[in-house]
């Protein structure tokens, strides 16, 4: 087991080495900042002087190195933009990201699971066509679109939920959170359910495809052949061998979601990272696009990581390698 | 005479399919006494399974028992409440399958998967369970079963697994163990151990074994009693010394004369030509006439009627001499 641990966190290294280094260069390589920075009548002397002092003359891989050794210092840089350490920036945003995502994540998991269990078991009903019907339409109706029709009928033509902004919010361990207060959850609802369809979509297939391939299964009619309750067969046999891919696509979810839940967060003006980071690319603001990329991967690598976890822990067959 | 334990008599189970109905289990007829062995033998597609899974009533969508009764210590159970069903399963007939790789849940311990078969029947007393379940494991031959109660499937060899399926279907001393092929997946040697091991255990319990196989060495082995099918049906029963001496029917004459050990090592063995048609196809009369070397136009016209006792006979127009 810590062998295991170790040889993950290794590779980690490795994979944020090589993400560090292609983000740098892809962000390099789409215009210069320069033009950003400066107001178009700067005088040539203080174009040289903001270029040195952003460190812009000098050789690429330097650049490089520089940036490297400032990050494992804990510096992800300042923003050409609000002039202002990077890692404030993106920490300002996050929570925001952080409670709609897994408001979305969590709820379509919940939601859809037991749906797709449902529908993998009774096929045939009329129930698990409605399910069905859901999940074909989480599909394939375009996000955007779906939040427009949202704001349309529960924010404008009925007006029982606020269209847009976190509302008001509460502290909890220092940070604001909105799904604490009622006015935040109001705000909350609307993006969430936006963010989750496609999500709830995702779960009912899968649950369906998993239950409907275990209950054909010799592991179903044996333990139905020792007399145990189709609600035991379901809650202990079925649901322990279906999680071990639902977990997979909830850690992919989870990982997605949290760095890209872009359109919703724009549709909705919520103040997440993906407006953030949107902005950034816009106004070519290298530091933020950089450190937002690298957060990212490390993200990535993190949820993966804790995903391996829960296989172990949830597959026995694993625990030898 | 007693009432048999079991009585199975006209049993039709089918299959709704694409190629539209299947009689997997057609006119099925046989009983069990307490303590004794049937063996059901027949080729792949037989229906053996199907009458082992009838008899738990766990035929699903698009099967359904079409019509016969089994009866089961004084009930019956064709048409019988799920809940009165559910009470018989693993505690009164319990049931084994082929490959244990997969009927144990490799995600659950050997523990978590007693305790849910122990848990299916009320009335257990909780505190009873781990005495109990060493003390089946210990009876199928598990070492150390006390600590292997805590290991997981995979941490079995496949001989040993099927000793633990063994040992659930004994967890609740069940009248009768309907045992679906449960050596055909593992070694040689090892299912000759389990043959023997089934054998003395059922003569210890008492209980009535029902053992599906399509190898009749296997069967004429343990059985005392066996019953042939053919696609669907039964063609000839009788005692296990009867039909092995005597075969009646040209199907068991056909697979006795395929048995390895009636001929020396590197002599060919004359095999049943041609294939056992497909369901979805059966030929007018006799299923068999295709293959068999004395089919008449009787026979390709009208499906034989069964000769002799419902305990002992066979369904052919023109059978066997009985040997003299
Ligand atoms: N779920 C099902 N759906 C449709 N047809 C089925 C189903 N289960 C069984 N059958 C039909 O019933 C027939 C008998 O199957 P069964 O499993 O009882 O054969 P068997 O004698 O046990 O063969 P084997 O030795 O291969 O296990 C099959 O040939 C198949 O056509
Ligand atoms: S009834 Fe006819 S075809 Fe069928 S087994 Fe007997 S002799 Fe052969
Ligand atoms: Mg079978």
């Amino acid at each position: 087991m810590a062998a295991f641990i170790v040889q993950r966190i290794v590779q980690g290294i490795v994979v944020m080495a090589a993400m560090s280094l292609l983000v740098f260069l892809g962000v390099y390589a789409i215009g210069n900042p320069i033009d950003v920075l400066l107001a178009p009548d700067a005088t040539q002397e203080i174009r040289a002087q903001t270029i040195a002092r952003y460190g812009l003359d000098r050789p690429l891989y330097e650049q490089y190195g520089q940036f490297v050794w400032r990050v494992l210092h804990g510096d992800l840089g300042r923003s050409f933009v609000f002039n202002m350490p990077v890692t404030t920036l993106i920490f300002q945003r996050l929570p925001a990201t952080l409670e709609l995502t897994l408001a979305a994540v969590l709820g379509a998991t919940l939601i859809g699971v037991p749906l797709g269990i449902y529908a993998g078991y009774r096929p045939q009903s009329r129930t698990a066509r409605w399910i069905m019907g859901i999940s074909v339409i989480g599909f394939s109706v375009p996000t955007f679109w779906i939040g427009l029709v949202l704001i349309l009928t529960f924010a404008v033509t009925l007006g029982w939920l606020p269209a847009g902004g976190r509302g008001e919010t509460a502290s909890l361990f220092g940070i604001q959170w909105s799904f604490l207060t009622g006015n935040g959850l109001k705000h909350l609802l609307l993006p969430a359910l936006n963010l989750s369809l496609f999500k709830l979509a995702l779960m009912i297939r899968l649950a369906r495809a998993g239950t409907r391939e275990i209950m054909l299964t010799d592991t179903v009619r044996f333990a139905r052949a020792t007399g145990q309750s189709e609600a035991t067969i379901i809650r202990h046999h079925v649901l322990r061998l279906i999680s071990i891919p639902l977990v997979t696509v909830f850690g992919l979810e989870l990982g997605s979601t949290l760095a890209f839940a872009v359109v919703t967060e724009t549709i909705f003006s919520w103040p997440g990272v993906g407006k953030l980071i949107i902005d950034s690319i816009q106004s070519l603001d290298r530091p933020v696009m950089v450190a937002y990329l690298v957060l990212v991967s490390l993200l990535f690598i993190a949820i993966n990581f804790l995903v391996d976890l829960c296989y172990v822990a949830l597959d026995p067959r694993m625990q030898k390698s | 005479m007693s009432e048999p334990l079991l009585s199975v008599a006209g049993l039709k189970t089918i299959f709704n399919t694409r190629n539209g109905l299947l009689h997997a289990v057609d006119d099925v007829t046989f009983s069990l006494d307490r303590g004794e062995i049937l063996g059901l033998v027949g080729e792949s597609g037989s229906g053996k399974s199907v009458t082992g899974f009838s008899l738990l009533g766990l035929i699903e969508q698009p099967g359904e028992i079409a019509g016969g009764s089994i009866r089961f210590d004084g009930q019956e159970l064709v048409g019988a409440s799920i809940n009165t069903l559910r009470s018989i399963r693993g505690k009164r007939i319990a049931m084994i399958f082929q490959d244990p790789a997969m009927t144990l849940n490799p995600v659950l311990t050997i523990r978590q998967q007693m305790k849910l078969a122990f848990d299916a029947h009320a009335g257990q007393q909780q505190s009873d369970f781990t005495k109990r379940a060493i003390e089946v494991l210990t009876k199928v031959g598990i070492p150390d079963p006390a600590a292997r109660l805590d290991a997981y499937p995979h941490q079995f060899s496949g001989g040993m697994r099927q000793r633990v399926a063994i040992a659930i279907a004994l967890l609740h001393s069940p009248d009768i163990i309907i045992a679906d092929e449960p050596t055909t997946a593992l070694d040689v040697s090892i299912q000759a151990q389990i043959l023997a091991e089934m054998r003395s255990l059922a003569q210890e319990t008492g209980t009535a074994l029902i053992w599906i196989s399509h190898d009749l060495a296997t069967i004429a082995a343990l059985a005392h009693r066996i019953a042939v099918m053919y696609a669907g049906r039964i063609v000839e029963q009788g005692t296990t010394s009867a039909l092995i001496r005597a075969p009646r029917h040209p199907y068991t004459q056909g697979l006795l004369n395929s048995r390895p050990d009636r001929f020396p090592p590197k002599a060919k063995l004359p095999q049943i030509r041609g294939a056992m048609p497909s369901l979805s196809n059966l030929p007018q009369g006799c299923a068999f006439a295709p293959r068999c070397q004395f089919a008449s136009d009787l026979c390709r016209s009208k499906i034989p009627p069964w000769s002799g006792t419902p305990q002992d006979g066979f369904a052919c127009y023109h059978p066997l001499e009985r040997a003299p």
